[in-house]
């Protein structure tokens, strides 16, 4: 039925993930002070339902709000300190509501188990699963519940992504080890929302130990198979993972739904589990923090609006930290101010030393064409490159600079340490502005 | 509040990747230079200490003009690339070692001045340096075409004394076999230019380029091949596999198709653009020593396909993701 097909190009940077691989996920000391932001989804921000003073209980709803919105939760219980504008990973300020932790981890009542959820019709699901907060756990954070509402009658197979293919991170790897109870539940509840008999889970090769005991788990699972992939970077790249188990290509500009596939994060999956059955909204989320200075790497389980400068002071680390980012090392955000919090959609954060300084002040393209070799999205990076500096729109758009998924294959391979990525995001942006704001 | 929370170091914002591979363009250039290496001490060891020399006072005089260029023109330093040593090396090669020193720094001065920099530097220019320096320096037909025999050791200040003789490409060039065996063609016991007489040599320094995955084989293969598969359809004197390996073995060809075929700069960066591109250096090749006045046509084959990289990308462009290629032609 399917024809796996290997994406083109790609990379194999270091992995770096024995640092932290074989460790248990601890839960993290409750912070002082969680920031919660009201915008942790693509989409509409949500409106506070809390003011400053007002009491919460872990798993209360303190944000919601009309369209393609996903409702945030409390992930501690406290006081309301503050609801304003606070500094948030993605780079901007967004409206946060500011809770101090009254370290009683009261649970809000209204959080019910289920003892079966068979009665559960696939809208209910697609409610709970909203009321829950839940969004792609994979950085995207794309809604959950709009994924599978668009993908009902679309969709004949699902995937799921475990494929951490960005180096240092280990955090879906451990999730999968250690809870594939529930993310096996998560996926037969997203198969009974799709009507799917099949699914499959597409971990990368190099992943044997959690490959063996995935695969022990499956036989009280039919219908869920786990498929080992190359391991390559961009391997969990929707689209390239898409490619590589199915043969299929999303066309420029689609959605998984045109080739009658849907991806769900590994962390996503259990959080439906965690939803559905225990009635639990998503408050908290698995984290690596590592990185090449990073003194005590690990895998910590964290509330959702935990500083990352409380992480990264737990960990530790060897020299002055010359880059902290949001995500891992060829995608993530760097961040530049610490009072950031964990959202839903950071999957690590990632300490840098100067040694990973390489940008070269005067960057000089020798035409090599390894860029145009790894890109998987089929693109000429240096044509972008250089489109970019002359301003000229019309190539932008022949060479298609849309199409880039911004993996950072190009950049990292460039003997001439251009700065791709960045100049081809530049080159969005001039592209936009160019075109009329109605199209 | 725990009162010992640090928020501010001093860090670096910058778009990703955060992580840098290994490439850098000096560690390409240096693996030229090392798979440069072994035919140059051939020539030393074929025409004596003049070729050392010779090379040395070309990488000498492309360092200065590349450095003296951007220094003049307040541009920033290119000269750490290494660029500028390994066309200066490859200058050194295409010319014969009886070459008088000033013509070979004119070379020099031609190839990175008025191919290279005139043209923006490194990355800009669209012809290969060395190969048009070559077609310049024939300017000066006599000291171009000035072939010693092997093992004759012209002096390092007085090269003319040495005794002349013809290389196997002349007399193939009237339809001949070579005088020369196979196995003389492949050590490289032959006349020819400096760099360019062992072909075993040139082929292992080509494969450590392929193992170091510094250039594919994609045109050296159908480079070498296209004048294998013509010389072996038309082949002169009596045994057309020995004429096809004797065509194969001779002249610039290895040179050509490794060292100067599979230059960054001047060659496609689309994998059907370069094949393409060894296919047509390897045909203009063959039709030049077959039907040309002179008896080598490799680096003209290079320097005209040079000029057609723009087309050869353009039809080589990889199919856009998600589409096939009739969807994407309307």
């Amino acid at each position: 039925m399917l024809m796996a097909v290997p994406f083109y190009g790609g990379i194999h940077p270091r992995g770096q993930k024995t640092l932290t691989r074989d460790r248990k996920i601890k839960p993290f000391p409750p912070p002082q002070v969680v920031v919660i932001p009201m915008s942790q989804h693509i989409g509409a921000p949500c409106k506070p339902l809390v003011s400053k003073g007002d009491h919460v209980n872990i798993g209360q709803k303190i944000g919601d709000g009309p369209g393609l919105c996903v409702p945030v939760h409390a992930s501690v219980s406290g006081t309301v300190k503050a609801v304003e504008l606070r500094p948030h990973p993605n780079g901007t300020t967004v409206l946060s509501v500011v809770i101090e932790n009254d370290m009683q981890e009261t649970l809000c009542p209204e959080i019910q188990r289920r003892k079966t959820i068979d009665d559960l019709t696939p809208e209910d699901l697609i409610g709970i699963i909203r009321e829950a907060g839940i969004v792609g756990m994979g950085g995207a954070t794309f809604p959950t519940h709009v994924k599978l509402s668009s993908g009902v009658g679309k969709v004949d197979i699902m995937i799921v992504n475990a494929s951490e293919c960005e180096p240092y991170i280990t955090a879906d790897e451990r999730l999968l080890r250690e809870r594939s109870d529930r993310v096996l539940a998560g996926m037969e509840i997203i198969m009974k929302i799709l009507g799917l008999k099949e699914a499959v889970i597409g971990i990368e090769a190099d992943k044997e130990t959690t490959i063996r005991e995935v695969t022990q788990e499956l036989s009280d699972h039919p219908g869920i198979t786990i498929q080992s992939l190359r391991p390559r970077y961009p391997q969990g790249s929707e689209k390239q993972l898409i490619q590589a188990i199915t043969g299929r290509q999303v066309p420029p500009g689609g959605l998984p739904a045109q080739v009658g596939c849907a991806v769900f994060n590994t962390a996503t999956c259990a959080a439906i589990a965690d939803a559905v059955w225990d009635g639990m909204p998503l408050v908290q989320r698995v984290v690596t923090v590592s990185g090449d200075i990073a003194m005590g790497p690990r895998n910590l389980m964290v509330p959702v609006g935990t500083p990352f400068a409380d992480m990264v002071d737990a960990v530790g680390f060897a020299e002055n930290p010359y880059k902290v980012l949001s995500g891992g090392p060829m995608m993530g955000l760097a961040q530049f101010d610490l009072a950031v919090p964990v959202t839903k959609g950071t999957n690590a954060v990632t300490i840098l030393g100067s040694k990973n300084r390489y940008l070269d002040e005067h960057p000089h393209c020798i035409r090599c064409g390894k860029c145009v070799s790894v890109c998987p999205m089929h693109l000429m990076p240096l044509k972008l490159y250089s489109a970019e500096r002359r301003s000229d729109i019309e190539e932008l758009k022949a060479q298609h600079i849309m199409d880039c998924v911004e993996c950072g294959c190009c950049a990292y391979t460039c003997p001439g340490c251009l700065p791709l990525v960045h100049s081809i995001r530049t080159g969005k942006q001039k592209l936009r502005n160019a075109q009329p704001p109605n199209q | 509040m725990a009162g010992k929370v640090k928020y501010f170091y001093e860090l670096t914002v910058s778009s990703s990747p955060h992580i840098h591979g290994p490439n850098r363009t000096w560690r390409l250039m240096l693996d030229v230079i090392i798979a440069l290496m072994p035919a140059l001490l051939w020539a030393v060891l074929m025409f004596g200490f003049r070729a050392f020399t010779v090379a040395g006072i070309s990488v000498a005089g492309s360092v200065f003009f590349e450095w003296a260029y951007r220094k003049i023109m307040k541009l920033d330093n290119t000269v750490g690339d290494l660029s500028s040593v390994v066309t200066g090396l490859l200058i050194a090669f295409v010319c014969p070692v009886t070459i008088p020193y000033w013509t070979i720094l004119v070379g020099d001065f031609f190839a990175i001045v008025v191919v290279k920099q005139l043209f923006g530097g490194i990355g800009k220019n669209f012809m290969n340096p060395a190969l048009a320096a070559r077609a310049f320096l024939l300017s000066w037909p006599v000291v171009m075409t000035t072939w010693v025999e092997d093992g004759s050791r012209p002096g390092i200040f007085h090269p003319v004394d040495a005794v002349t003789a013809a290389t196997p490409l002349n007399n193939m060039h009237t339809g001949a076999l070579p005088q020369e065996s196979l196995l003389d063609l492949f050590l490289g016991t032959v006349g020819g230019s400096m760099g360019e007489i062992s072909a075993v040599l040139l082929l292992a320094g080509g494969l450590y380029l392929v193992v170091r995955k510094v250039i594919t084989l994609r045109i050296p293969l159908s480079f070498l091949g296209t004048v294998a598969v013509l010389t072996f359809l038309f082949p002169r004197g009596n045994d057309r596999v020995v004429w096809m390996l004797s065509q194969l073995l001779s002249g610039g060809l290895m040179l050509g198709a490794w060292f100067m075929a599979t230059d960054y700069v001047t060659t496609p960066i689309t994998g059907l653009g370069q094949i393409l591109f060894g296919l047509g250096c390897g045909i203009i090749t063959v039709v030049i020593r077959y039907f040309g006045s002179y008896p080598e046509g490799v680096s003209y084959a290079i320097l005209i396909m040079n000029t057609c990289v723009v087309l050869l990308d353009q039809v080589g462009r990889p199919k856009r993701f998600g589409m096939t290629k009739k969807e994407e032609k309307q």
